[in-house]
């Protein structure tokens, strides 16, 4: 009878605790965790928060046997455990959600669910994936992950390869599950549907440990709170306890302002103007649909949408990076449509582009070069074939202390750069230009606290100057905090164009599933109706 | 009339050798590909085979048994596919690089064992053609498959090592497709951090493939020095195991379609010799070209790329990316 008790529903033992005591793990230069104790039980939702680099991600590394640690102890159920791979974790009950998706994308949900498995599971040898698609409808079932066990997963949407994600450390016995920021990918419907499901596990007795930057996700979700800060734990409290602004100091380890403060503007002339942009992809498929949308000096047009809808086309579609097949692109009235990333760039455009790390900067190069990769070629910076070094010094001294780029030095290598000094280098090259149009794709996106103040700051500063601005980001709060018009894209379609005022994270997570403005703003209408 | 009776004897004897002559290209290339699936690119085939062709026919000159060589040979091979992975998984070297590494060092060692320890230009009686006799206790004469008309001679006139490598066809895609190791590979060549994960070795799949792929090489060198010709000489291979190579991308990475491919090739190769048998008047360099130009035609084909596995050529480091 006790027995049962202590059975989950996929009919494996529970881990009644997990206890991570004095775990310190180094890397060349850096002590990612410095004597980290972290625990969690049975039937418990345990957040891990934390700014990018504070060591979240290494803690649980450690715990699903991807890195050894130089000191400390891991007990399940009070006894000392050896993890050293992820086999070993897997065998003791330990599953792990990654932050990407670790799927093989061109095989189906049932052979991704089978890979690695002992042989004991299957038929050793030979692959009877008939069991192990029974067995995944019979967890689908108990646990409400609905997914078709014979669909390849490339033709799942984002939401279905997370529930094939959790099934996968299902199947394998999980009983304790970290979860590295499992939201980042999903709209906030699918959102809801995941955090059910995850309440419904700790309620079934699963040990959840779940990773998040996002306080909002923390309140809605958990049950207790660790915070860490430069791989050191400075604080573990019961959620209810706390407020988010505590949460966010602790974070930063000093005061932050939460809010935003966008005063109204008045809009100028159009600056940048699309009709009827359309564009298709290296195999021909239409990736643009019919786009048109213009941008006004002094505005802030954000993009909404799920990672892949077009967003990324779109920005290169304007900046000369992505051919447009049928269309038309006007920059100040001027057509510039298929114009090259140099023609665009003289004509005033300015692009933060999304992979800093690929497409914003070269990693060797050093700071002071880096400044100056679209300008080398003009005076001042040089002259005839030569450059001149003492001007480009000049400007980098100049833009390491107006855009408070923190640096050792203007000849340090960009690669050893923070990804929040490196973006405000970004930031700094694009603006000191002064650019008629910019462009910020995910220009926050993995960037410390402190830094994104900064970037925002700076961007509104340059709003309230003339500047017209398209910034696209998958963090809804961000959009809607700083843009005056909302876009929201799906499927390369523009879902609708709506006031950042006028809107509601719900209705801009229905247009980003799919479903055209006009038919959210109907359904809100008729829900009116009906409380009348 | 004698006319189409000499047409036909052409035909059947170009279909003859293409089903003789996909016999390298099919160990070479299903080898290959199972290395590819998993994500390591081995360009070093020419080499692995020359040394195999090499072994296979200095083991059947010494002991007069083929089947001794074609041990040699699969011996050698999976040694170089150790070399290969240890360079390529272990070291994290270079893919392309290192195959042509593993070429040239084939190359030269096999002619260098050839001066050294044969001389001169030998000739073994490697594996006969099979035939398929049916004999009868008490009845004196015997009757042949390969005595049937047309078909017979076609299909039924091969050694043994031309029907082993068109069994190992359906065998690998049975390997890929059904059963776990399969599923590895393909895993492990698509996203080899997905695999890791869930505790699949990467680094042991592609040892394993690139070794089978070696040994598969090796048996391909042998195919021709004691099977096809019977003899070894420098350079015998002549570019067959690069080609070997492009036919795992003509063939979308399916056992199938190198199948195909080898079979294609290999028709083309034998009309490129009936050509030069009967005299035509075409310069025997422009027919000796042929195969290779197809080669690059074939690479040139876009549609295949999207079966290319993604970590191709692409080494592995947990923690990485």
């Amino acid at each position: 009878m006790t027995n049962d008790a202590n059975l989950l529903p996929s009919g494996l033992p529970r881990i009644e605790s997990m206890q991570m005591r004095d775990i310190v793990k180094r890397f060349p230069g850096v002590l990612a965790n410095d004597h980290v104790n972290f625990d969690v039980n049975a039937g418990e939702i345990h957040a891990l928060l934390g700014e990018n680099g504070a060591g979240k991600s290494t803690l649980m590394k450690v715990l699903y046997g991807l890195y050894q640690p130089e000191e400390g102890e891991i007990l399940l159920n009070g006894q000392v455990a050896n993890i050293h791979s992820p086999t070993d974790a897997i065998e003791q009950g330990i599953g792990m959600i990654h932050q990407h998706f670790m799927l093989v994308d061109n095989l189906t949900v049932a052979q991704n669910v089978a890979l690695g498995l002992k042989s004991s599971k299957g038929k050793g040898f030979v692959l009877d994936l008939d069991v192990v698609t029974a067995r995944i409808r019979d967890l689908a079932d108990k646990y409400g992950l609905y997914v078709d066990p014979e669909a390849i997963i490339n033709r799942l949407s984002v939401g279905e390869r997370q529930r094939v994600e959790i099934i996968k450390a299902l199947y394998r016995g999980a009983a304790l599950l970290i979860l590295d920021e499992p939201t980042a990918v999903l709209t906030p419907q699918e959102v809801d549907e995941i955090f059910k499901i995850f309440r419904n596990m700790a309620a079934e007795g699963h040990a959840l440990i779940f990773i998040s930057h996002k306080l909002d996700e923390i309140f809605a979700l958990t049950d207790r709170v660790t915070v860490l800060r430069d791989g050191r734990v400075v604080g573990d409290v019961l959620t209810a306890d706390v407020t988010k602004n505590e949460l966010a100091n602790m974070m930063v380890g000093r005061e932050v302002l939460m809010e935003r403060h966008r005063v109204p503007m008045p809009v100028g002339e159009v600056r940048l103007k699309l009709e009827d942009v359309n564009a298709v992809n290296d195999r021909e498929q239409p990736i643009l649909r019919h786009i048109s949308f213009a941008v006004r000096s002094g505005e802030i047009l954000g993009v909404a949408g799920v990672s892949g809808n077009g967003q990324r086309a779109l920005a290169e579609a304007i900046a000369g990076l992505q051919p447009v097949s049928e269309g038309r692109v006007e920059m100040d009235g001027r057509d510039v449509t298929n114009l090259s990333p140099s023609q665009m760039f003289e004509a005033g455009l300015s692009y933060i582009p999304e992979e800093r790390m690929h497409d914003g900067v070269i990693k060797n190069f050093n700071v002071a070069e880096n400044l100056v990769l679209q300008d080398h070629q003009f005076p001042p910076y040089s002259k005839g074939i030569f450059l001149n070094f003492g001007t480009i010094d000049s400007h980098a001294d100049e833009m390491i202390r107006e855009f408070d780029i923190k640096t050792p030095s203007k000849d340090t290598a960009v690669k050893n750069l923070s990804g929040g000094n490196i973006q405000k280098l970004i930031l700094a090259r694009e603006l000191d230009r002064q650019p008629r149009f910019l462009i910020a794709a995910q220009p926050t996106r993995g960037v410390d606290i402190g830094a994104t103040e900064y970037i925002h700051a700076q961007l509104l500063k340059q709003r309230s100057e003339g500047l017209a601005t398209l910034l696209i980001s998958e963090d809804l709060d961000e959009v809607m905090a700083m843009s005056d018009r909302i876009m929201v894209l799906f499927g390369g379609e523009i879902m609708g164009i709506v006031d950042s005022d006028q809107v509601t994270v719900q209705q801009l997570g229905l247009m980003m599933a799919g479903e055209k403005a006009e038919d959210v703003f109907a359904q809100k209408d008729l829900a009116a109706a009906g409380d009348t | 009339m004698n006319e189409n009776l000499t047409i036909l004897a052409i035909v059947l004897g170009i279909l003859h050798s293409g089903i003789r002559l996909a016999t390298p290209y099919l160990y070479a290339s299903l080898g290959e590909m199972f290395g590819q699936r998993s994500g390591v690119l081995n360009l070093g085939v020419e080499g692995i085979m020359l040394l195999g062709a090499f072994f296979g026919f200095f083991a059947t000159f010494q002991t007069g048994n083929p089947w001794l060589g074609f041990l040699a040979a699969m011996v050698v091979g999976a040694l170089m596919g150790l070399l290969m992975a240890f360079i390529s998984v272990t070291l994290k070297a270079e893919q392309g690089i290192s195959g042509i590494g593993l070429y040239l060092f084939g190359l030269g060692a096999s002619s260098l064992l050839f001066k050294t320890m044969l001389g001169t230009v030998e000739g073994v009686s490697g594996f006969a053609p099979l035939n398929f006799c049916l004999s009868s206790v008490g009845i004196d004469s015997s009757f042949c498959l390969s005595q049937v008309p047309i078909a017979g001679d076609i299909v039924f006139s091969h050694s043994v090592m031309t029907y082993i490598a068109y069994a190992l066809v359906p065998i690998s895609a049975w390997v890929l497709g059904r059963t776990t190791i399969g599923l590895k590979i393909k895993a492990v060549g698509q996203n080899p951090e997905a695999a890791d994960s869930l505790g699949v070795s990467v680094d042991r799949t592609r040892y394993m493939t690139v070794t089978f792929g070696g040994l598969m090489a090796g048996i391909a060198g042998a195919s021709l020095s004691i099977s096809l010709l019977n003899i070894f000489q420098e350079n015998m291979t002549n570019g067959l195991g690069f080609i070997a190579v492009a036919l795992v991308y003509f063939g979308g990475w399916s056992p199938w379609g190198v199948l195909v491919g080898a079979l294609l090739f290999s028709t083309v190769n034998a009309l490129q010799l009936w050509a030069q048998v009967l005299g035509l008047n075409i310069p025997s360099d422009v027919a000796v070209m042929l195969p290779y130009l197809m080669t690059i035609l074939a690479l040139a084909l876009p549609i295949r790329r999207a079966a290319q596995p993604a970590a191709l050529t692409r080494p592995f480091t947990r923690g990485e990316n």
